[in-house]
C-alpha cells in the first residue's frame, strides 16, 4: 500500500511540477485568489490535539490553526476568515499543489527532498519537534546527559530506537532498551516503573503524559531533543507575495513577544516610543505596504490571536492540557530558537 | 394440533439421517403426544424435560453444553460489571479513573463531536433534524402501505428540506458550507445516496455486459473488471487527490461530491456483478417466450426479467448494501468527517485518552443498529417477493 502511495505521490509530484513550470509566468496568483475570495483555506490534520482539532464545541484551535488564523487576520484584518480543509497524512501535499488549500499548516516536518521536489515552500517552523525523553519527577534529573545506565522503554524496530542508540554511544553512555511492540503496553510499562525513561517526540510525550497521569507535574520531559521535527507551514511555489505574508504573519507573533506586545496590551502600545514597536504595530507605514496588506496588519495578528508565547501556553503549554515545556520553543533570549529577523 | 401420532407411529424422517441435535425436535412431539400434559403442576418441569432432551441427550451434547456454561460465566458476568454494574455515567473524567468499569461520561461529553463532527454547534439542531427526517423516510419508505406515487413527491421535498437544514443561506438560517459537516449525517448521505445511484446504474452495467452489441459490452465489463480490481481506498484516493492535480489550477470539485462519487462508481461495479448473477438464472425459456410474443428489448427486459433476476438477488444486493454503509468510514483518508472519523476525533483530546475503548464500542453500536435493521428489512421484503415462490 504504502508503495502504492508513493508511486501516486510521484505520479502527482510529476503532474504539479509541469503545472509549477507553466504556472510560474502569473506570480501572485495565491495571494490575489485568497483577496478575491475572502478567506484562507488552511489545511489541517484531522484531528490531534494542541496542533489542529475541533473542541467538544466543533470549533478549531491550536498553534497550528492559530498559524492559518494569523495569516488571516493580516490579509482581511479577521482571524475568522479561514476554512479549515481536514488532511490525512497521504493527502496533505497533493492538496496544497492541486490548489485545494493555501496553506498547509499540518505538523509537517520540513526536510529537503519535500521542500526541492514537491512543487511547495515551507515557511518558518513554528514548532521545533523532536524525540524526547520523559522521566519520573522523583529521581530530580534536569537533562538527559543524567541518563547514563536507565532503563529506557522503547518501541522496537523504528527510527526512534535508532535514535537512542546513536544519542547515548555519541555521549558515551549506555542504557538498557525495554522493547515492546505495542504503544498502549509500553506507556503502561513506563508508569508501572519498569523504565526509568520513555522515549518519543517531545509532543507525542506529552500527550500521553496528559492521557494517562493525574498530575502532569510527577512527570518531566528533559530538554534535550536528540532528533530534528522542525513542524512548518508550507505554501504553493511560485507566489513570492503570498509566501512573504505567510512568513512575516509568523514572525510578527515571535517579534510581538519579544517586545512584550500582547493581546491585551496592544492596544496601549499603539503610543509607544520604541521605533520597532511603531513600525511592528504599522505606527510607522511601510511594512504593510512592503507585504501588500493594511498598515495595522500586525497589531491584528497580536489583537486577535495573539503574540507567540500566548499561542504557544493556550494550545501546547501551561494553560492546555498537555503543559508542554518551551525548551527548543523560547525565545533565542531565553536559550530557545524562536527568532524574528528585522522588521523593517 | 390437528394430527396426533400414536407414539409408535412417529414419523421416520427420511433420506440422509439427521445430524445427532436435530433429534431432539423430531422426538419432541411425538413424546408429547403420547403424553399429554398434566393439570396437576408438572408444566413447571417441562423446561426440564426439554434441557434434557435438547442439551444433554448425548454425552458430547452434554460436555458442549457445559462448555459453553462455563465460557457464558466467565463472560457475561465481566462483561455486565464493565458495560453497566460498575460504568461511570456522567462528570469529569476523573471520577472515570476512579470507577472499575466502562466510562461512558466520555460519550456523554463528546457525544455531540462525535454525531455532528466540525457543524457549527449552535446550529447543530439542524443536521440533527435533517438526519431524523432522512431516517424516518428510510423507515417509511419501506413500508408496504405507504408505496404509492406521492412517496415520490414525499422523498423530493425530504432532500429539499435537508438541503435546506444542512446548507442554510435561506429562511434565516446561517450558511453552513459542507467542508463543515461531519458524523451521522456524513455517514447516513454518503451511503445512501451511493446506494441510490448505484442501484440503478449497476442494473445497466449489468445488462450491458449481456448486451450484443461489442461497444457496450466492452465497455461494460472494462468498467466493472477495472472497479473490481482495485481497492476503494485507491478509488478514493484517485478520486480526491489525483483528480484535482488534472483540474486547471483553482477549478476544485467539492470534497464531498469527488467522494461520492467515487464510492457510488465502486459500490455499482460490484452490485453489477450480483446483478448478472439475476440474470444468468433466469431460464432461457423466459427470454424466449418474451420474443415469441413480440415483446420489444425493453419491454421484455423491465416486464420479465428484471422482476424475477432482482428478486433472486435480494441477498447478495442486501450484502452489498450493508458492505457499502460499513465502507464509508474509509473516507477518513481523503480527509472526510465521518462517524468513525469523528469518533477518532474525539479520542484525541488527552483528557479523554484512555476512554477511547468507550467510544469505539458506541460507534460501533451505532453501525450495528444500521447494519442489523438492513438486515433485518431485507428478510422480511424477500419473504414478501417470495411469497408466491417456492423455494
Amino acid at each position: 500500500m504504502k508503495s502504492r502511495l508513493s508511486a501516486l505521490a510521484i505520479a502527482a509530484t510529476l503532474s504539479v511540477s509541469a503545472l509549477a513550470l507553466s504556472g510560474t509566468a502569473q506570480a501572485g496568483a495565491t495571494f490575489d485568489g485568497v483577496k478575491q475570495k475572502g478567506y484562507v483555506q488552511c489545511g489541517v490534520n484531522l484531528g490531534l490535539y494542541g496542533f489542529s482539532s475541533p473542541d467538544d464545541k466543533g470549533k478549531w484551535s491550536g498553534l497550528d490553526v492559530d498559524m492559518c488564523r494569523a495569516v488571516a487576520a493580516a490579509m482581511f484584518g479577521d482571524a475568522e476568515k479561514v476554512k479549515y480543509t481536514p488532511l490525512s497524512a497521504q493527502q496533505r501535499l497533493p492538496a496544497l499543489q492541486s490548489g485545494e488549500i493555501d496553506i498547509l499548516a499540518r505538523n509537517t516536518t520540513r526536510t529537503l527532498t519535500r521542500d526541492t521536489a514537491n512543487g511547495l515552500n515551507f515557511g518558518p517552523t513554528n514548532y521545533f519537534d523532536g524525540q524526547g525523553f520523559m522521566v519520573s519527577a522523583k529521581l530530580g534529573l534536569k537533562s538527559a546527559k543524567q541518563l547514563n545506565g536507565a532503563t529506557v522503554c522503547v518501541l522496537p524496530g523504528t527510527t526512534t530506537e535508532q535514535n537512542v542508540s546513536d544519542y547515548f554511544r555519541a555521549n558515551k553512555m549506555t542504557f538498557k532498551p525495554v522493547v515492546i511492540e505495542k504503544n498502549e503496553e509500553l506507556n503502561k510499562a513506563f508508569f508501572a516503573g519498569r523504565c526509568d525513561a520513555l522515549t518519543s517526540d517531545a509532543s507525542q510525550l506529552a500527550a500521553i503524559r496528559a492521557a494517562e497521569v493525574q498530575n502532569p507535574n510527577d512527570y518531566v520531559i528533559l530538554p534535550e531533543l536528540i532528533s530534528k521535527e522542525p513542524l512548518s507551514p508550507a505554501v504553493r511555489q511560485g507566489d513570492e507575495e503570498w509566501m512573504n505574508l505567510v512568513i512575516w504573519a509568523f514572525y510578527a507573533m515571535v517579534q510581538a513577544e519579544e517586545k512584550g506586545l500582547t493581546s491585551e496590551n496592544v492596544d496601549a502600545a499603539m503610543t509607544s516610543p520604541d521605533p520597532d514597536v511603531k513600525r511592528l504595530l504599522g505606527v510607522t507605514a511601510g511594512n504593510g505596504k512592503a507585504l501588500g496588506v493594511e498598515e495595522n496588519w500586525a497589531f491584528n495578528i497580536i489583537k486577535q490571536v495573539g503574540n507567540y508565547a500566548q499561542s504557544f501556553e493556550r494550545n501546547v503549554g501551561t494553560g492546555s492540557k498537555l503543559k508542554m515545556p518551551r525548551g527548543q520553543n523560547a525565545l533565542y533570549t531565553e536559550g530557545g530558537m524562536m527568532y524574528a529577523p528585522p522588521m523593517k | 394440533m390437528s394430527k396426533q401420532f400414536p407414539a409408535d407411529q412417529a414419523p421416520i424422517p427420511t433420506g440422509p439421517v439427521p445430524p445427532a441435535h436435530w433429534a431432539a425436535s423430531y422426538e419432541e412431539e411425538p413424546t408429547q403426544a403420547s403424553t399429554p400434559p398434566q393439570a396437576n403442576g408438572m408444566t413447571a418441569l417441562k423446561p426440564f424435560g426439554w434441557a434434557k432432551d435438547n442439551l444433554f441427550n448425548t454425552p458430547l451434547n452434554t460436555v458442549l453444553t457445559l462448555a459453553c456454561l462455563a465460557l457464558l460465566w466467565l463472560v457475561v458476568p465481566p462483561a455486565a460489571n464493565w458495560l453497566l454494574l460498575k460504568a461511570s455515567w456522567s462528570g469529569s473524567s476523573e471520577a472515570c479513573r476512579e470507577a472499575a468499569g466502562a466510562c461512558w461520561s466520555v460519550i456523554v461529553v463528546k457525544h455531540r463531536l462525535i454525531f455532528f463532527g466540525t457543524y457549527p454547534y449552535d446550529e447543530q439542531w439542524r443536521p440533527f433534524l435533517a438526519c431524523a427526517l432522512f431516517v424516518a423516510m428510510l423507515g417509511a419508505s419501506g413500508v408496504r402501505a405507504f408505496w404509492r406515487p406521492w412517496l415520490a413527491v414525499a422523498w423530493a421535498l425530504t432532500l429539499v428540506g435537508m438541503g435546506v437544514l444542512m446548507w442554510g443561506g435561506v429562511a434565516g438560517l446561517s450558511y453552513v458550507p459542507n467542508d463543515r459537516w461531519g458524523g451521522l449525517p456524513i455517514t447516513l448521505m454518503l451511503s445512501v445516496f451511493s446506494i441510490a445511484i448505484a442501484f440503478p446504474l449497476s442494473i445497466l452495467l449489468a445488462l450491458g455486459r449481456q448486451s450484443s452489441l461489442p461497444a457496450i459490452r466492452t465497455f461494460c465489463v472494462g468498467f466493472i473488471e477495472t472497479m473490481r480490481g482495485v481497492p476503494l481506498v485507491s478509488v478514493l484516493f484517485m478520486a480526491s487527490v489525483m483528480f484535482p492535480l488534472f483540474l486547471p489550477e483553482g477549478v476544485t470539485v467539492d470534497k464531498l461530491l469527488r467522494a461520492l462519487a467515487g464510492m457510488t462508481l465502486f459500490t455499482a461495479a460490484y452490485l453489477a456483478e450480483a446483478v448478472r448473477g439475476g440474470l444468468q438464472a433466469i431460464p432461457k425459456g423466459q427470454y424466449e417466450a418474451a420474443d415469441a410474443l413480440g415483446l420489444s428489448y425493453w419491454q421484455k427486459t423491465v416486464l420479465i426479467v428484471l422482476p424475477q433476476a432482482l428478486r433472486i438477488v435480494i441477498p447478495p444486493i442486501v450484502n452489498q448494501f450493508i458492505s457499502a454503509f460499513k465502507d464509508t468510514s474509509l473516507v477518513t483518508i481523503v480527509g472526510l468527517y465521518d462517524l468513525l472519523t469523528a469518533a477518532t476525533v474525539a479520542t484525541t483530546d488527552p483528557e479523554w485518552r484512555p476512554y477511547f475503548a468507550e467510544v469505539y464500542v458506541f460507534a460501533g453500536l451505532m453501525f450495528w443498529i444500521f447494519c442489523f435493521s438492513m438486515s433485518r428489512y431485507s428478510q422480511w421484503l424477500e419473504r414478501l417477493a417470495n411469497r408466491y415462490t417456492r423455494r
